[in-house]
């Protein structure tokens, strides 16, 4: 008994409005479907707000730091006395935050659906995988161990493919979602092998002894895997390499990034809950939560701060030349995250050094709020227009007052535009990059003007740019179950920010002092309100200064256009090197030689067979006569061969 | 005494009679007949052996009297097969029943 037995079912609601929704919906609650998952996600947001309430203030500080509360465990698979997997739900400040954050957006998704999906054909098979995801997510988040997380990471994986497929009679969005499974499916391999090798030296799968074990300088597991190397790298730097390289498919690290724009063929919620809110941060929380190994194995945490870091620069390039709105949401959430990892990246362990720390958990949180937020208004503007392209957009402010103010809103937040909620955050990403290295903060500076620049490109391209077009008969904003998550977001949005997380959330569990440096922030701001004033000169109005400024800068902006050909190199790979030298040579070894061979056998029966059928004549007598001969024959090789 | 020779010649012309029969006839209850010879010279050859090798003892005595018995009731399962041939064909003529053939 610990108190928390409650936590349970906030992972097993969704899973069971999942089982119901996707045996039964079809048949018996095709138009309820949505009221009941609705319903059930609502109780378990209130609880996963109740965890959170009692977790930092009810029980609170032990000693000074937030405990790690083991509120359930049990042993799943067990294969011998020492080597047996748990399943379990780990409650610490990072996965209560995780919680309440999922089961929030995921609510709000909800919500959003029952108008956004109204009428579609598969509406309870939508609210199933909806429930599918958040339950896995839920209890990826809560693992207690590598390989709970594992399987709950391959889950959100599945989840993430049949919602991005939804629409299957698509080819783009069938395409997509593939790429989507296989690529994050190739980071996955990365993932287990590290894995693996943090088992292995840490003696067990649980993350507080896999830590314990490598952190203790005069452990055996941690003398091992440092002084074991492969390539010239020690078995710990690889183990957690490798994990990086799972978590950086997921989060859409460069350069396993390639999915996630595609993802976006999927439905609009489930982009905003899937490929901006919760999965894609899956990467960072799982280097957060192995940060203790990361802080102390100065080569991988530079390649963390290296990916996101270049990730964060090369999205927000490539966001401020896509014309799909969808797209551009997609980029700058790459962005974002490779913020949150680069963030991790500079951090160091304890004390003001872990600043980053917090600030990339920070960002987390924040970020889930108006990058969902973003998504919605998205959602809601397609819902409209019919279209993701931003040229068939344009003077929507008159029909859309609600989604005006609340993608404006999020827009301020994520520019990073004080007070809203991603200045706090992203000041304590630039803070605590400015404390580590000076290129590093001018890059992540360069990043957040680009990010204020293209995120206003969008906003004045939906909503202003052109006169009101005629729109004939148009929904507005849709029903209210539409406006009501864009209000409460936007409250979100606005106010996230205020809340002192330091506090709750620091690599070593202690509470962190966060200060407000107002000077240092100066400068944050004006480059963001730069990048909004370029985007306010170019898009206001139809003018041919996009296509001059375009012009001028010819070669940066085509490679922007084209995503910086990272598609077209990864098709090169696949098609002219890894078909070309591997898939069929395998493939002809496989059809002259694997099955060369059986089908030989094959015809070798036959044709034998053909050649003594004769033999089977139906005539008794012909029969007898073999049989005697067969005698004969037996006879004098007994006598006079084998005697 | 007879030399034991000879009663071996005559098992053994006994047993190609009744191969060649068994092989050239068509006849159903000739071949049948055929195979009694083959069998009988097997138990010529039992009691002969048995005479000659092992007077003291019945084994050979009693395999043949075994060899009997087994060819009556073999003889009449056969029949009866014979008899539904020749229901279902009309002839008992063993080329007639062909159906298995390749």
């Amino acid at each position: 008994m610990n108190g928390y037995e409650h936590t349970v079912w906030i992972l097993l609601l969704p899973l069971i409005g999942f089982v119901l929704l996707g045996l039964f919906g079809k048949k018996y609650f095709n138009k309820s479907a949505g009221i009941i998952g609705t319903a059930l996600l609502t109780i378990s947001a209130a609880l996963a707000l109740l965890t959170a309430y009692q977790y930092f203030f009810v029980n609170g500080l032990m000693n000074g730091v937030y405990p790690k509360v083991q509120a359930l465990k049990f042993t799943w698979l067990m294969f011998s006395p020492g080597l047996s997997i748990d399943m379990g739900i780990m409650l610490d400040p990072i996965s209560v935050m995780m919680l309440v954050v999922v089961t929030f957006v995921s609510l709000m998704v909800h919500i959003f659906s029952l108008g956004y999906m109204k009428g579609e054909e598969r509406f309870a098979t939508y609210y199933a995988f909806l429930g599918l995801f958040t339950f896995s997510m839920l209890a990826l988040v809560v693992s207690s161990n590598l390989f709970q997380m594992y399987m709950f990471w391959e889950l959100v994986g599945v989840s993430s493919y049949l919602l991005i497929g939804f629409y299957f009679q698509k080819p783009s969005a069938v395409a997509a979602s593939k790429k989507a499974f296989i690529v994050t499916r190739f980071a996955d391999l990365g993932f287990l092998i590290g894995i693996l090798i943090l088992a292995y030296y840490g003696r067990s799968l649980d993350f507080n002894t896999i830590i314990q074990t490598l952190t203790a300088q005069q452990s055996q597991g941690y003398l091992a895997a440092v002084s074991a190397s492969f390539l010239g790298v020690s078995a710990l730097t690889w183990g957690l390499t490798l994990v990086f390289m799972g978590g950086a498919g997921k989060s859409a690290m460069f350069p396993l990034h390639v999915w996630l724009p595609d993802a976006m063929e999927g439905p609009t919620p489930v982009s905003a809950l899937i490929h901006a809110a919760t999965m894609v941060v899956a990467g960072v929380y799982l280097v957060a939560r192995l940060f203790p190994l990361f802080a102390l194995n100065g080569a991988s945490l530079t390649i963390v701060l290296t990916v996101g870091l270049f990730s964060a620069l090369l999205a927000a390039v490539i966001a401020c030349t896509q014309t799909d709105i969808k797209r551009v949401l997609a980029y700058s959430t790459m962005s974002q995250i490779g913020f949150m990892m680069f963030a991790l990246g500079v951090s160091g362990y304890s004390g003001e050094a872990g600043l980053g720390y917090t600030a990339s958990m920070f960002h987390l949180f924040t970020h889930a709020f108006f990058k969902s937020l973003l998504f919605l208004c998205a959602g809601a503007v397609i819902h409209l227009v019919h279209s993701n392209e931003m040229k068939d957009m344009g003077g929507l402010r008159k029909y859309m007052p609600v989604t005006n103010i609340a993608f404006l809103v999020a827009c301020l937040a994520i520019a990073g535009i004080p007070p809203f909620a991603g200045f706090f955050s992203k000041e304590e990403i630039l803070l605590a990059s400015y404390n580590k290295d000076m290129l590093v903060y001018i890059v992540a500076l360069l990043t957040s003007g680009l990010t204020a620049f293209y995120m206003f490109r969008l906003y004045f391209s939906i909503f202003f740019r052109k006169a009101a077009p005629d729109i004939h008969g148009h929904q507005g904003e849709g029903p209210f179950s539409m406006k009501l998550p864009l209000i409460i977001l936007t409250i979100c949005a606005i106010g996230a920010g205020f809340i002192p997380f330091g506090k709750f959330v620091s690599a070593d569990g202690k509470p962190l002092e966060t200060h407000f440096h107002l000077m240092f922030s100066v400068l944050p701001v004006i480059v963001a309100l730069t990048g909004i004033a370029i985007a306010w000169w170019m898009y206001k109005k139809e003018s041919g200064k996009v296509e001059s400024v375009a012009r001028s800068m010819i070669g940066l902006y085509s490679a922007s256009k084209n995503k910086f050909y990272v598609d077209e190199l990864y098709l090169f790979i696949t098609k002219n090197i890894i078909f070309k030298w591997i898939g069929r040579p395998a493939a002809w070894l496989d059809r002259k030689v694997v099955d060369g061979s059986m089908n030989e056998i094959a015809n070798g029966t036959l044709e034998v067979s053909k050649s003594i059928r004769g033999m089977q004549s139906g005539k008794v007598q012909r029969y007898a006569l073999y049989f005697f001969a067969g005698i004969a024959f037996l006879l004098i090789a007994f006598i006079y061969i084998w005697k | 005494m007879v030399p034991v020779s000879h009663i071996v010649l005559l098992s053994t012309a006994l047993f190609f009679i009744g191969m060649y029969g068994f092989l050239t006839r068509k006849n159903l209850i000739t071949m049948l007949m055929a195979i009694e010879l083959m069998l009988n010279s097997v138990n010529i050859n039992f009691v002969a052996f048995n005479k000659y090798l092992y007077p003291g003892k019945l084994d050979g005595v009693f395999f043949s009297i075994f060899i009997i018995a087994i060819a009556a009731a073999e003889a009449a399962v056969a029949i009866a097969i014979i008899i539904n041939l020749y229901r279902s064909h009309k002839t008992i003529d063993v080329d007639a029943a062909s159906e298995l053939k390749n």
